[in-house]
């Protein structure tokens, strides 16, 4: 219910939102659970294991139970804590983990099951019988348990990321923040400042206080503008620093269009990298509970959230309120109260000697609340006086307060455990915990306004003197620096479930039986009751948990330690954390000149790498991609064809000491390789695997020019890189990549060299460009190079132009091809012509392949070091044992051979300890009018003529083929020279 | 984590890529036997502490980077230049 005059809210800005179906009003300024509040609504969400009824319990992102889905279809977005979702009109959130409804869960039966359900109760219930687990526990148990789910459709909110750069960043806008900004802010620094609410205030937002003489929340508004105003800084609210990393990296997440219905195009939220020579965390401390008797019944809140629902958003959880703490500070929380007019049943303090601050209210020293009643909703508490009487009050919320813990987590997310600090019984950050982060005010313990503002201004005022600027520290306001008094009390004694961890229902008993059932490290009680293991990652439950731990182990707090606290500090969706890398923006296409013209022919592009290619071009009539291949692959033997080879590798090399790096790179010679001429190489890794092949091309004394295969082409170019910095780097040379800046096409056939001398502005001819050379050509006046290289065993060029020209050359090519009764070709009659020639690809360079394996043994230059050379003459890596690549040619009933399938022994069992090898590419060959095959076989080049069973397990098959040479057409390669 | 180029300067570590032990630069002769090969491709240490690696700057200039850095603190005590070794 709403408290008039009380709030910082809009009552002018009336905004109508829907929970379950059902309307509800609420302002501008309010939250989702505020403004649920204001209407009565205390039964949030269902808890995770026993489906209890739980409403909300924090007025902050560390809340655990009010978790509610917004939007809905693509849209819809889950477990978003009602208490920082800001409304606004038309949201419509929905409560999770019930069914049928939140007011009747039928899952609520585990609660009644809760005896069976304790600590570890995975571990013990469904051991037995040990089939059940996948098809019956595990779905079973998925189901009952969890929160929200996601829509299974693609996101339908836009994400993004960004980098950002500063001198100081001030991680919180509270008291410490804001003064930490201002000191660091007007020596010239660059200032990110970060808030995770929607404005900078911090605590000042929640508290009747005076700063400089204004109400707090005014001091703090009037501060952030002033900042905003400063060109240097740049204050960026509702952006949650989640993590801490290496070198002054930090995370964030920036709810950018989160708390709007129309986000107009902008991102809902985006994950920010900053990047900050300094850092100040100013992130505050979280209130804790006390543990007691059905503790987490709705209506039962931290003392601090309550005070921030009354004096933020003018709301009450009820009409009888009543406050327990063991500490002073809990004592506010009925003061603002009685002021505000709301009707305080009881203030409850576990000191005896603590006095009343709070003025006119029942006050209770020395007891304890030991139970709350009401199922849906708090109905009533009970008091256990000094005098071990029992008192019951009817009271519609309760706040609670255990004391505060310093928000240290960032200060540990580099392995820096946090130190005890025995005054305020709570965790404070270890010295020099984060290289170049500074901790300032609350989130070190210091929890009065005053000395946070102080601590704030001393630590932004250092942090920008360390980096050179000249700071001073600036006149700090006056303000509340009452003394913070408490006197620990974790949990209450008494029969029933005393609830530490909300959001994974784990209570007193488990972590008490962890420790009984020896799982006494922190890490092992964690895993075993999965205490903080939920999205609030224990923030409210952490401390709690470890002092009954510590209790029922007889060790004292500091010595049972922490559990270790990880990144992100807020959840981060993933589609934040990878936005842009969805899709294209995983993978980038890539294509090549003649990719239009490819399209417009509807060929059937097909990706390699990146780049796209076409499978194959189709004709009228033909109906299958067999049929185009077969034409295809028949054109180029008897006519000629046209392929884009552009996507190949190319890496242009100039200097006079090219061909010495050539030969340590390559294992045959390049030194002795003449201008004009084109060679083929291999490339070992250094373990004596192959890496990769190509041509190498010498296009003049000093230039060169190096292809790669496509898949290869950056591996390749980073090895030339390494090979040259650290082992050549007193050579004459240097290396880009060029494949971009040409278009290169092959034109193969026996008619190829007719159609050059149609396009060339001069003729070529054997003498002037034998096989195996290169010259520089014009075409139409524009520089060309070409190379007479072959792929297909057929009479071949290449041709290459910049690659401005490259589609304009390509509708040439294709159209004089056509001419002569060629045209284009694609992958697949490629892949067919390169087969029948026994030419190898990343299929048989396989990255166990040796050289020797691949029959090029011989070309490995005894005259010279290569990389690779050493390895590759090691013993296993030559040899019968080795795979060597054969041909194979089907002699059975059944032709096909699938790529994939291994090879035994004719007669053999097919079971893999008679392995002798396995098919590495297939095709049809129209050449041979059947099928062939590539293979690595055991001892292959000594078996040529023996007959195996080929087995693929997979597809079914299971035939007998002959070994044959790799090369099943034109073994003496009269084509390539003719 | 972020590291310093000497040719870019400072960058994110997206730019770069880790390529191992440093000790890939000190590669043997070729006539100093199998152990010799066998420990400079297989063997490393695996140091809590004071580290050197090779980072390839291939979003950047394209130069391999020996990188001196703690395994145990993060931190980053240096960060050379493979070309400038003094070698080949």
């Amino acid at each position: 219910m709403r408290v008039e005059g009380k709030g910082r809210i809009d009552r002018g800005a009336p905004l109508r939102f829907t929970f379950d179906g059902h309307t509800h009003t609420g302002f501008e300024g309010d939250t989702l659970a505020s403004a649920l509040m204001a209407d009565g609504v205390r039964l949030m969400g269902r808890s995770f294991k026993y489906h209890r009824p739980r409403g909300v319990t924090t007025a902050g992102s560390e809340e655990p139970n009010a978790l509610v889905t917004i939007g809905s279809g693509a849209r819809q977005d889950p477990n978003i804590r009602a208490t920082t979702q800001e409304l606004y009109d038309g949201l419509e959130a929905r409560s999770q983990n019930r069914w049928p409804s939140l007011g009747f869960d039928v899952m609520g039966i585990n609660d009644l099951a809760a005896p069976f359900l304790g600590a570890g109760f995975y571990y013990k219930t469904f051991m037995w019988p040990k089939a059940f687990w996948e098809k019956l526990y595990e779905p079973v148990i998925r189901r009952a348990a969890g929160i929200g789910a996601l829509s299974g459709e693609a996101p339908g909110d836009k994400h993004e990321k960004a980098f950002a750069f500063c001198d100081v960043l001030v991680i919180g806008g509270g008291a410490a923040g804001l003064m930490a900004a201002l000191a660091a802010a007007r020596s010239g620094a660059q200032v990110i400042l970060c808030e995770e609410d929607r404005a900078c205030g911090g605590r000042l937002l929640a508290e009747v206080e005076e700063v400089d003489g204004q109400p707090g929340a005014d001091w703090a508004a009037a501060l952030e503008q002033q900042l905003r105003d400063m060109e240097n800084v740049r204050v960026m609210t509702r952006c949650s620093v989640t993590g801490a990393y290496d070198q002054g990296t930090y995370g964030a997440l920036e709810r950018v269009a989160h708390h709007v219905g129309d986000p107009k195009g902008a991102p809902v939220e985006c994950f920010w990298r900053i990047h900050a020579k300094r850092a100040v965390l100013c992130a505050g401390a979280l209130e804790r509970p006390i543990a007691f008797r059905d503790n987490d019944r709705p209506g039962v809140m931290m003392a601090g959230a309550m005070r921030a629902y009354l004096n933020r958003w003018g709301v009450v959880p009820g009409k009888a309120l009543a406050v327990f703490g063991n500490n002073d500070n809990a004592h506010r929380t009925a003061r603002d109260l009685q002021e505000a007019g709301v009707h305080v049943a009881a203030l409850i303090d576990s000191r005896a000697d603590a006095p009343n601050l709070a003025g006119d209210v029942p006050y209770y020293a020395g007891a304890q609340v030991s139970r709350a009643f009401g199922r849906q909703g708090l109905e009533a508490i009970q008091i256990r006086l000094p005098n071990g009487k029992v008192e019951r009050l009817q009271v519609q919320g309760l706040g609670v307060s255990g004391g505060w813990n310093p928000s240290v987590h960032l200060s540990c997310h580099m392995n820096t455990r946090p130190v005890w600090d025995d005054g305020i019984a709570a965790f404070v950050p270890g010295k020099d915990a984060v290289p170049g982060m500074s901790v300032a005010g609350a989130a070190r313990g210091r929890f009065s306004t005053a000395a946070c503002l102080q601590d704030g201004a001393e630590a932004g005022q250092v942090a920008a003197s360390a980096l050179g600027f000249v700071a001073e520290v600036p006149q700090v306001p006056e303000a509340e620096d009452a003394p913070y008094r408490l006197r620990r009390l974790w949990t209450v004694p008494g029969k029933g479930r005393a609830w530490l961890d909300f959001q994974n229902d784990v209570t007193v008993k488990d972590v008490t039986q962890a420790a009984q059932e020896n799982f006494r490290s922190v890490e092992h009680m964690k895993r075993y009751t999965t205490q903080g293991m939920a999205p609030d990652q224990g923030k409210n439950s952490n401390i709690g948990a470890l002092a009954v731990l510590a209790d029922a182990t007889g060790r004292d707090i500091p010595e049972t330690g922490t559990t270790t606290y990880r990144p992100p500090f807020v959840p981060v969706s993933i589609a934040a954390i990878g936005a842009g890398a969805e899709g294209k923006g995983y993978a980038p296409e890539r294509f090549t000149t003649s990719h239009d013209a490819s399209v417009s022919a509807k060929a059937p592009m097909i990706e390699a790498g990146l780049w796209y290619r076409p499978s194959y071009v189709p004709r009228d009539g033909e109906k299958t991609w067999r049929q185009s291949c077969d034409r295809e692959v028949a054109m180029v033997r008897e006519h000629v064809g046209i392929c884009d080879v552009s996507t190949l590798g190319k890496i242009e090399l100039q200097g006079p000491d090219v061909g010495q790096f050539l030969d340590f790179i390559y294992v045959n010679g390049f030194s002795s390789l003449k201008p004009g001429k084109v060679r083929y190489g291999l490339m070992l890794r250094e373990d004596g695997t192959v890496m990769d092949d190509g041509t190498c091309a010498r296009l003049d004394d000093n230039t060169w020019l190096m292809t790669t295969t496509t898949a290869a082409a950056g591996q390749v170019m980073t090895h030339l890189d390494w090979a040259q910095q650290a082992f050549c780097n007193k050579l004459q040379m240097r290396f880009v990549s060029a494949t971009e800046q040409w278009a290169q096409f092959a034109v193969a056939g026996p008619k190829s060299r007719d159609l050059l001398n149609a396009l060339l502005d001069a003729p070529i001819d054997d003498a002037s460009l034998p096989y195996m050379g290169c010259v520089s050509v014009t075409v139409g006046g524009i520089a060309a190079r070409l190379f007479r290289i072959s792929f297909s065993g057929e009479h071949a060029y290449e041709i290459a132009v910049p690659a401005r020209y490259g589609a304009s050359l390509f509708d040439h090519l294709v159209a004089l091809a056509e001419e002569r009764g060629g045209g284009a070709y694609g992958m697949e009659a490629l892949n067919v012509l390169r087969i029948e020639k026994g030419f190898v690809t990343h299929a048989e360079i396989n990255g166990t392949a040796t050289a020797f394996d691949l029959g090029y043994g011989r070309m490995i230059s005894p005259k010279k070091d290569c990389i690779g050379k050493v390895m590759a003459a090691r013993p296993g890596l030559v040899g019968e044992g080795r795979q060597q690549l054969v041909g194979l040619r089907p002699v059975s009933a059944i032709k096909e051979m699938p790529a994939g399938a291994h090879l035994f022994d004719d007669g053999a069992e097919p079971v893999r300890e008679n392995d002798q090898g396995y098919v590495t590419s297939t095709c049809f060959s129209p050449t041979l009018g059947e099928v062939r095959a590539l293979a690595l076989v055991r001892n292959g080049r000594a078996r040529h003529g023996e007959v195996l069973r080929l087995v693929d397990h997979l597809r079914g098959v299971d035939m007998r083929c002959e070994v044959t040479d790799p090369v099943a057409f034109d073994p003496e390669g009269g084509r390539l020279r003719g | 984590m972020r590291l310093t180029c000497p040719n870019c300067g400072e960058r994110d570590i997206r730019e770069f890529t880790y390529q191992g032990a440093a000790s890939m630069l000190d590669r043997p002769d070729p006539e100093a036997g199998p152990e010799a090969w066998h420990a400079y491709l297989h063997l490393r240490d695996n140091p809590a502490g004071v580290t050197r690696d090779l980072w390839h700057h291939g979003c950047g200039c394209g130069a391999w980077l020996v990188v001196t850095r703690d395994t145990v603190t993060h931190a980053v005590h240096a960060v050379e230049l493979v070309e400038a070794r003094d070698a080949g």
